[in-house]
Order: structure tokens, then C-alpha cells, then sequence
């Protein structure tokens, strides 16, 4: 889990006039997300997103997703997996080599960290920091089918909240169909559905469908 | 008599319950029942509520307005760009967010802002970092 990772970066930055928000897409709340935060006691403002709107708005479709914001409320890098990548997968497999696993998450996690403290010290400077045209380029275009799955989610976090089980699944599954590439949608509606089951058998199955495809695709070397 | 239902809308966020008639995709509300529940109201200028006026297309008066003051609030959202979407009864109906609050970011990179509780439920806005380089970080319980 990050969240101690961001607590301990935000430590480290704050006196530079740098914070982290995290924020959890969690439609079960603070009964779902609050014993993380309990163990991570965060100082920075750590929030909870029952209805994931602000992956709606910033365009995030997986879980750890990272938006740098200056100092002027613009953003400077909209959408990085962070220290996350590729290396969790065929870890249901035999024969999976987990110290390879721990290795590669070490190396992602200390160069994403490095990048994070070069743009707190740089600013705009920094190498990371990429150029509005560069912003607006990554920045998904509005899409119709997007804006209809962010509603049926929407649709099904109230149905679920009302325990109208079956017709908030419903709604989940247009979401999903609606919006494929959304793993947050996926794995958040099978977890109302039955707990533990964003990481089970259905998970695995659809990670090891997306064959050469990445996971969490990444668009330069961060 | 048209066949009045009691229909939650979720409109950008805020719930309202209100009486409407159902028909097809247009969810018709009465004038008194529109101010109350959803803050629109018809005015000259347009269907208002608070500063925003969406001024009703010429010619198409009928897609939107009755002459006994209803409004077709469906129609409405999906003029002003909002994603509509029901479940399967027609009883709870969601409108996305608006062609304004999607468009905003794309234009200027201005970084939408957003209001949500912690854990012990005090809310905080991103605004309330502005002056500070902001680490936004996504994670989740499952």
C-alpha cells in the first residue's frame, strides 16, 4: 500500500512549499479506506471518494495515479502510474520470481521519488515538469462514452448506497462496458459485489487477457 | 392526468427527489416542483438557476418547456453537455457533469478543483493548497 510512502514524501517536501492530497476511491468509505489511513497517520490532507469524481475529472482509470499541480493550481504532470508497473504480473504463476518482483519496485519507487523531489526543488526547471502543450496533449479529449460511464458509476454508487444490490450492479456493468480501459470501475464494483474479489480469480484472468498490453501504460520514461 | 412518479435526480453531485412524469427519455417536472426540488426555474431569459441562464434553443420551445410552465429537465442536462442516464425503472436518474466543468481543464491545464471529507469527515478543497506544489495521489482500499 502507498499511502505511508506519500505520508513520508510529504514529511520530507512540506517545508518547501510542496504537499501531498491523496485521495481514495473507495465507495465503501471510511469503513473500506479508513483503517489504511488509521495505520498511515497521515499529517496531508487525505481524502475519501465514495463516487471516484475526481478520477472523472483527472482522468485516472487505475490505481496508484499521480497529477502534479504548481503552485498557480496548474497541472504539470496529469496522470503517472507512479512507482507501479509491470512487475506484480504472473505473480499467481509457479515459478514467479518474487526477489525480481521486490527489485523492480525498488528501482521504480526510487527514481519516481527522485523525480518528485527534483521538480519540489526545480519547479518548472525540472526535467519532469513537461510544458502546457505537452499537459494538453496527455490530457484524455472529452469522450461521450466516458462521460455516460462516469454516470452509470455514478448511478450505481447511489444505487449500492440505497442496498439496491442488484440494480447497482447493473449499473456498474454499463459503466464497465462503457469504459473498458477503467480498472478503478472494474475492481471497485466487483469489491461492492463481494469483498476480495477486485483481486481474485476475475482479476487475474482479465490482467493476464491484456497479454503484451500494459497495465498501467506509461507515456516517457517516468 | 399525466402519471406523476417520485424520481431521485443526481445532478452534478447534489440529490434531489422530486415529482416528475415519466416520458420516454424526457422527465417532466412541474414549475412549483422544479423550483423546490431542482433550484431551475423558467424565466425570460431562459431556464435558470442561481447566476447560470441556458436560454431555451429557437424553435425547439417544446423539446424543453409546456405551456402549464413544466420543465423537461433531462433535455435540459443533455443540452448543457451532462451525460443522462437511469436505472432500469426510471427512478433514480443521473446527470453528468456539464460541457463547462469537462471543457475546463482541457483548454488551460487549470487543474479542476474539488471538494471531499477525510476520514473523520471535515471537508477539504485542492484550492486551499494554492501557493504550494500539489502531489495528487489516487489509491484505494481493494
Amino acid at each position: 500500500m502507498d499511502l505511508p510512502v506519500w505520508q513520508a514524501l510529504h514529511e520530507e517536501l512540506a517545508p518547501q512549499g510542496f504537499t501531498v492530497i491523496t485521495v481514495a476511491l473507495d465507495s465503501g468509505g471510511a469503513a473500506d479506506a479508513g483503517p489504511w489511513i488509521a495505520e498511515a497517520k497521515p499529517t496531508h490532507p487525505s481524502l475519501i471518494d465514495i463516487h471516484h469524481m475526481v478520477a472523472e475529472l483527472y482522468g485516472w482509470v487505475n490505481v496508484p495515479s499521480l497529477t502534479w499541480i504548481d503552485e498557480e493550481g496548474t497541472i504539470v504532470r496529469p496522470n503517472d502510474p507512479g512507482f507501479a508497473g509491470e512487475y506484480f504480473r504472473g505473480m499467481m504463476e509457479p515459478g514467479f520470481d518474487f526477489a525480481a518482483m521486490r527489485a523492480e519496485y525498488q528501482r521504480l519507487k526510487e527514481r519516481y521519488l527522485a523525480a518528485v523531489r527534483d521538480w519540489a526543488a526545480r519547479g518548472r526547471a525540472s526535467r519532469w515538469a513537461l510544458p502546457p502543450a505537452e499537459v494538453r496533449r496527455r490530457l484524455a479529449r472529452p469522450n461521450p462514452d466516458h462521460a455516460r460511464a462516469a454516470a452509470y458509476f455514478r448511478l450505481g454508487t447511489y444505487l449500492h448506497v440505497q442496498g439496491w444490490r442488484a440494480p447497482a450492479e447493473a449499473a456498474f456493468a454499463q459503466a464497465t462496458a462503457l469504459r473498458p480501459q477503467s480498472w478503478t470501475f472494474r475492481r471497485q464494483a466487483w469489491q461492492l459485489e463481494e469483498a476480495g474479489k477486485s483481486g481474485g480469480p476475475e482479476f487475474w484472468a482479465a490482467v493476464k487477457a491484456l497479454g503484451d498490453h500494459p497495465y498501467y501504460p506509461r507515456q516517457d520514461d517516468l | 392526468m399525466p402519471l406523476m412518479t417520485n424520481v431521485t435526480v443526481v445532478d452534478e453531485g447534489t440529490v434531489a427527489r422530486v415529482a416528475a412524469e415519466l416520458c420516454g427519455e424526457g422527465l417532466w417536472i412541474s414549475a412549483p416542483e422544479l423550483v423546490r426540488g431542482t433550484g431551475w426555474e423558467r424565466k425570460p431569459a431562459g431556464i435558470c438557476r442561481g447566476a447560470v441562464c441556458v436560454p431555451i434553443p429557437p424553435l425547439r420551445e417544446s423539446e424543453f418547456v409546456r405551456p402549464d410552465g413544466s420543465v423537461n429537465v433531462a433535455a435540459l442536462a443533455r443540452h448543457r453537455g451532462q451525460a443522462v442516464v437511469h436505472d432500469d425503472t426510471a427512478t433514480v436518474w443521473v446527470f453528468g457533469n456539464s460541457d463547462e466543468v469537462r471543457g475546463a481543464m482541457l483548454g488551460s491545464a487549470a487543474a479542476p478543483d474539488f471538494t471531499l471529507p477525510d476520514v473523520r469527515g471535515h471537508l477539504h478543497s485542492l484550492s486551499e493548497a494554492r501557493g504550494k506544489k500539489v502531489l495528487l495521489a489516487a489509491w484505494a482500499s481493494w
